[in-house]
């Protein structure tokens, strides 16, 4: 045994006296064993004082020997993995284990903030709300950085997280959380029907309390049962045991959340190993064995270092071998201080004094104390005594005088608060019961069965009882016979608990949740201020709310509020636990979906070759697409993207324009549905013909356009916008499912299987026909604008030929199966080398659509209508379609809506910048002059100046009028001429050649 | 929430999408008060809180729009239907179609 250890017990406890462990708290080394936690670690060293709370930063120390520790809360490691606000019960020791204490500043013991105690005044219920509210500038520049420094939080890493996560899905029949004595029995017997079972427990190992407590099952240890246990539900195969994973969400469907931490007991994550891993369970039926938690009771200074539960002090005793103090006093309201005693008794503690507050100490208690020797009080411990530990009680009996006791440790029992939380997920309301002071399981959700200790069962026996019987009516409502075994034996309990939440003797501050510092006077003050609904008080004081969501603070809160305002527990409620019911770290909840991998990324057919060429990519939705390609030498985008659009009035340019959605759309009612989703028509369309369609949502907004071309008489092929596509395939598909099931259309997305380019251009004509094979007419007479055709090129390769153009060139698309993308950009590109082709990016895209007046996303924003975008006349009054009725209303045909015009700027070298509003010449920058903005801008090659489309109010009659595009964002103020939105070519004569 | 979908089976709730009220059915658009009838179908919703029928889009499955009948207090499901079986049906009780 390490020399330092010298609180450990020689021969006690489960830990591996063989593997020794080194760790540092605080920079200095101790030593510990494999089994221990750090809370276990650190106890065995000697180090009682752990941290300096919150708010007053008071000395604390560990409390509990589980997850609802509100006290030992510690930064975990350092630089890139430094994890603030853990708790050291929780934490598995491993070699090198690095932990720091918070709230302290400069060190632990001396803290020069503890004058926080000093000012509590400041500090009361409603702090937030009283001392830091006036002048608002305050908050942000001293209020708010000092809170945070002074109430510490910790400090999360700068560094990126280095650590992986998982997310897995698991479905069972039973899924048992908690593997104590209940939920072991209800594992096996579920198993042993044949049913999937899936174990959960926070812990790393299973058994619970029975690893805690002294008692004998079927005659054994409790661990070797325990052991026994665990090896056969490992035999089964059909049985998954998750240690070190919380079950902290209850969702309805038999959903269950659950984390489990994979690597956090080991100095880092091994190779592909995730630190953590995410759950969700699917479970027919739940068997909630999650135990019960013991309460604090409210007396004076009963927040100092030394001041522990009962229930911890057993467990460090028997599962730590470790000696929590030399001197305890017992203060409980129930037997537990029995067990207690005799525990500390039997490895050579001094039990100085029974502190039993009910009216009479029970034969169990008397009975204890005469074997351990303790002076048995009925009365209470009004306050602990010490300044940074425990050095003493002082103990109020029931009848006589206060005095005082030497003592470095009080353990302390007020009943157990069975943990109800994930019945509670699905709003179902726990139930106050009168005898066991507490709150119990009210409805649980469906397929859940509560047993042990979570539904109030406290004696052992009892507990496997209900175990075994849960586990087999599990078992047979999943299907599978099962049958109730034979329990094995142990010895009953008494508990007998009398409440006692608060010692009103109390002289010192006394406190009811720890974490979030919030003493029993904040709940005084919050009352008499007016504060009497549970919720109130909560969210006033705080109460509760911290990380540890009050698992120790809770229901002493509640009684404590009962009390002032004269209700009973039940009269006063009880605040809603909601997942998660313990701390999820964020990156589990993200799993793999970090950075790129947040969502998926599509490449288009040419991004291969285009990244060859040097293309600079733009994600553009999930697509990373060529935004332009650069040429050495070249010094700006704008440089690049003007010789592009250059070349390609002048020559030839190709686009990957793939990422337009495609759909097609088949049957005998084809024609008819399209009539009814477009606003013009589509059933009138020429076989071998495309028409530009645009279709409204059924408020009258515009959703989408594109073009649509007709293969055969039942055979239709749509092209949506890039980032439309998804929407547009759901919404035909709710039209068609929804609407109109009676049509003959079928539709499939076809976006992934095409490949398709746009081939712009003077010279696109020659350059496609070296491809197209013959004896296909691609001349002007053969495929006249608009036309379409099922061809083939590159000798056999099917495609489709359209004669479209989005740029206002003599243009084509060209369409071949996906995985011909690759080969025919560079066809297309070997092929216009002759006549000085290029490939353009989205940038160039968009600028020739601009110079063209096209309207785009920035247009069609989901607030424009058809008419607002100059194309009111495309509607169809000979048949209804979706959105034509409300588009019909007055509001949406007010002339003095902003609608679709062009702009110029006065002085031909100002730069435009979207977004820019637009106001009359001589207007004040006020909103109530506001008339529309600039929706998209470009420099215009064509025209060499810059140009806008915008939305202005009153547009028809405003041609030629100058107005003000105004920028406070980035200091614009620009006059600009209200002109036409086709800035090029207006007659378009180009693209009919 | 899980929704069996009449193809797919039990999926999760990630695979849908949900657009809301299957309650209201698309006007008669050349009937006497259309403009009024669209906005109360475009616009007017009760939100109940118990049973209530609603429209959900298999988006990452079979692409079939559901009409699931849903408890919104509890997210219990008590039916699943294609919105085509009941469209249909709806159409021929109107005498349409
Ligand atoms: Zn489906």
């Amino acid at each position: 045994m390490s020399a330092s250890q010298t609180n450990r017990i020689t021969g006690k406890g489960l830990i591996d006296r063989r593997k020794p462990l080194r760790f540092t708290f605080d920079g200095k080394s101790y030593d510990g064993f494999q089994g221990d936690t750090l809370a276990s670690a650190l106890l065995a060293n000697g180090v009682v004082l752990t941290g300096r709370s919150f708010k007053y930063h008071r000395a604390r120390g560990i409390l509990s020997a589980g997850s609802e520790e509100p006290n030992a809360i510690v930064e975990l490691r350092a630089g890139a993995r430094r994890e603030p606000n853990t708790r050291a019960t929780m934490i598995e020791l491993f070699p090198g284990l690095e932990a720091h204490s918070q709230n302290r500043w400069p060190s632990l013991k001396y803290d020069v903030l503890s004058i926080n105690s000093l000012l509590s005044p400041v500090f009361v219920a409603g702090f937030y709300y009283k001392t830091f509210m006036w002048p608002s500038a305050m908050w942000e520049k001293l209020y708010e950085p000092m809170i945070r420094r002074a109430a510490g939080l910790g400090r999360a890493s700068d560094e990126a997280d280095p650590d992986t996560y998982d997310k897995s899905n698991a479905f069972c029949d039973v899924l048992v959380v908690g593997g104590g004595a209940a939920g072991l029995m209800a594992a096996l017997t579920a198993g042993r029907a044949g049913a999937r079972v899936i174990v959960c427990d926070e812990h790393f190992d299973l058994g619970g309390r029975l690893l805690s407590e002294t008692q004998l099952v079927d005659g054994k240890p409790a661990h070797d049962w325990v052991r026994a246990a665990v090896a056969e539900l490992r035999a089964m195969p059909e049985v998954q045991i998750l240690t070190r994973t919380s079950v902290f969400g209850a969702y309805d469907t038999g959903t269950f959340a659950a984390v489990e931490r994979v690597a956090d007991h080991l100095p880092k994550p091994g190779v592909h190993q995730p630190r953590q891993r995410l759950w969700r369970i699917i479970a027919k039926q739940c068997v909630l064995a999650a135990g019960a938690t013991e309460r604090p009771i409210v007396f004076g200074n009963n927040d100092l270092p030394g001041v522990m539960l009962a229930s911890a002090v057993r467990t460090y005793i028997n599962r730590f071998g470790v000696m929590p103090g030399k001197t305890a006093v017992i203060f409980a309201n129930n037997d537990e201080a029995a067990t207690t005693a005799r525990d500390l008794a039997t490895v050579g503690v001094r039990v100085a004094a029974i502190v039993d507050s009910r009216p009479q100490p029970s034969a169990a208690v008397r009975d204890a104390a005469k074997t351990t020797g303790a002076r048995l009080v009925s009365g209470v411990v009004a306050d602990a005594k010490g300044r940074i530990a425990v050095k003493g009680a002082r103990i109020v009996p029931a009848a006589g005088e206060a005095f005082d006791v030497s003592c470095d440790l009080i353990a302390v029992s007020g009943g157990y608060n069975p943990n109800v939380q994930l019945t509670t997920h699905q709003n179902g309301r726990p139930q106050w019961n009168e005898t066991l002071a507490a709150f119990l399981p009210g409805s649980s959700p469906k397929g859940m069965t509560v047993v042990g200790s979570a539904k109030g069962t406290f004696s052992l026996p009892d507990c496997l009882a209900e175990g075994a019987q849960a586990g087999a009516a599990a078992a047979t409502a999943a299907g599978f016979s099962a049958h109730v075994p034979q329990v094995p034996k142990a010895e009953a309990e008494s508990y007998g608990v009398v409440p006692m939440w608060r010692v009103k003797e109390a002289k010192h501050k006394a406190f009811v949740d720890f974490q979030n510092d919030v003493a029993a006077s904040d709940i005084d003050l919050a009352e008499r201020e007016g504060y009497r609904s549970v919720e109130h008080v909560k969210r006033y004081t705080t109460l509760g709310m911290a990380t540890d969501q009050g698992k120790t603070a809770n229901v002493n809160g509640l009684a404590i509020l009962a009390a002032l305002t004269g209700k009973s527990i039940p009269e006063t409620g009880i605040t809603s636990a909601r997942p998660p019911y313990s701390p999820v770290s964020i990156g589990a909840l993200a799993g793999h979906h970090r950075g790129k991998e947040f969502k998926a990324t599509r490449l288009p057919p040419s991004y291969y070759w285009a990244k060859e060429q040097g293309a600079v990519m733009v994600e553009a939705g999930l697509w990373m697409r060529p935004q332009y390609f650069p040429r050495a030498g070249e010094t700006d985008w704008l440089e690049t993207v003007t010789r592009e659009v250059k070349t390609t009035r002048s020559a030839a340019g190709i686009c990957d324009v793939s990422t337009l959605g495609k759909i097609e759309i088949q049957g005998a009612d084809a024609g008819t549905f399209l009539d009814r989703v477009y606003i013009n028509m589509f059933s009138t369309l020429g076989v071998g013909k495309a028409r530009y369609g645009m279709m409204l949502r059924e408020d009258g907004i515009v959703l989408d356009d594109g073009t649509t071309a007709r293969f055969a008489q039942d055979r239709f092929f749509m092209t949506t916008t890039t980032v439309n596509a998804v929407k547009v395939m759901q919404h035909l598909e709710f039209c068609h499912q929804w609407h109109w099931p009676e049509l003959d259309v079928q539709m499939a997305s076809a976006t992934d299987q095409w490949a398709q380019y746009s081939v712009a251009g003077p010279r696109s004509r020659e350059l496609l026909a070296k491809l197209v094979d013959a004896p296909f007419d691609i001349s002007n007479e053969g495929f006249p604008y608009m036309a379409v055709a099922e061809i083939t090129v590159c000798n056999g390769i099917r495609a489709r030929i359209y004669r479209l153009s989005f740029s206002g060139e003599l243009a084509y698309e060209i369409g071949v199966p996906a995985r011909y993308g690759d080969s025919l950009i560079r066809a297309l590109m070997a092929a216009g080398q002759e006549f000085g082709a290029l490939c353009y990016g989205t940038e160039a895209l968009g600028v020739m659509r601009i110079e063209k007046g096209h309207v785009g996303g920035p247009e069609i924003n989901g607030t424009t209508t058809a008419a607002d975008l100059g194309l009111g006349k495309m509607a169809s009054t000979k048949k209804d379609f979706i959105g034509r009725v409300l588009a019909g209303r007055e509001g949406l045909k007010d002339p003095s809506r902003p609608a679709l015009v062009g702009f110029r700027p006065v002085d031909r070298s100002a730069r435009l910048r979207s977004g820019s509003h637009l106001l009359p010449k001589d207007a004040g920058n006020f909103a109530s002059n506001d008339q529309g903005y600039l929706t998209s801008v470009a420099y215009s090659p064509m025209n060499g100046h810059w140009v806008g489309l915008g939305l202005l109010s009153n547009a028809a009659s405003r041609m030629g009028e100058i107005v003000r595009a105004y920028d406070p964002v980035r200091n614009g103020d620009t006059l600009v001429e209200v002109v036409s939105p086709v800035f090029f070519d207006p007659e378009g004569e180009r693209l009919r050649v | 929430m899980r929704i069996s979908c009449p193809y797919c089976g039990e999926r999760s709730l990630d695979e849908y999408l949900y657009i809301g009220d299957a309650t209201v059915t698309r006007p008669d658009p050349a009937g006497a008060n259309a403009q009024a009838d669209f906005y109360k179908y475009a616009y007017e919703r009760t939100n109940p809180a118990g049973a209530h029928k609603e429209l959900w889009y298999h988006s990452a499955g079979c692409h079939a729009w559901l009409v699931v009948e849903r408890d919104t207090r509890t997210h219990e499901i008590s039916s699943v239907e294609t919105a085509k079986d009941v469209a249909l049906k709806r159409n021929v009780a109107k005498g349409g179609a």
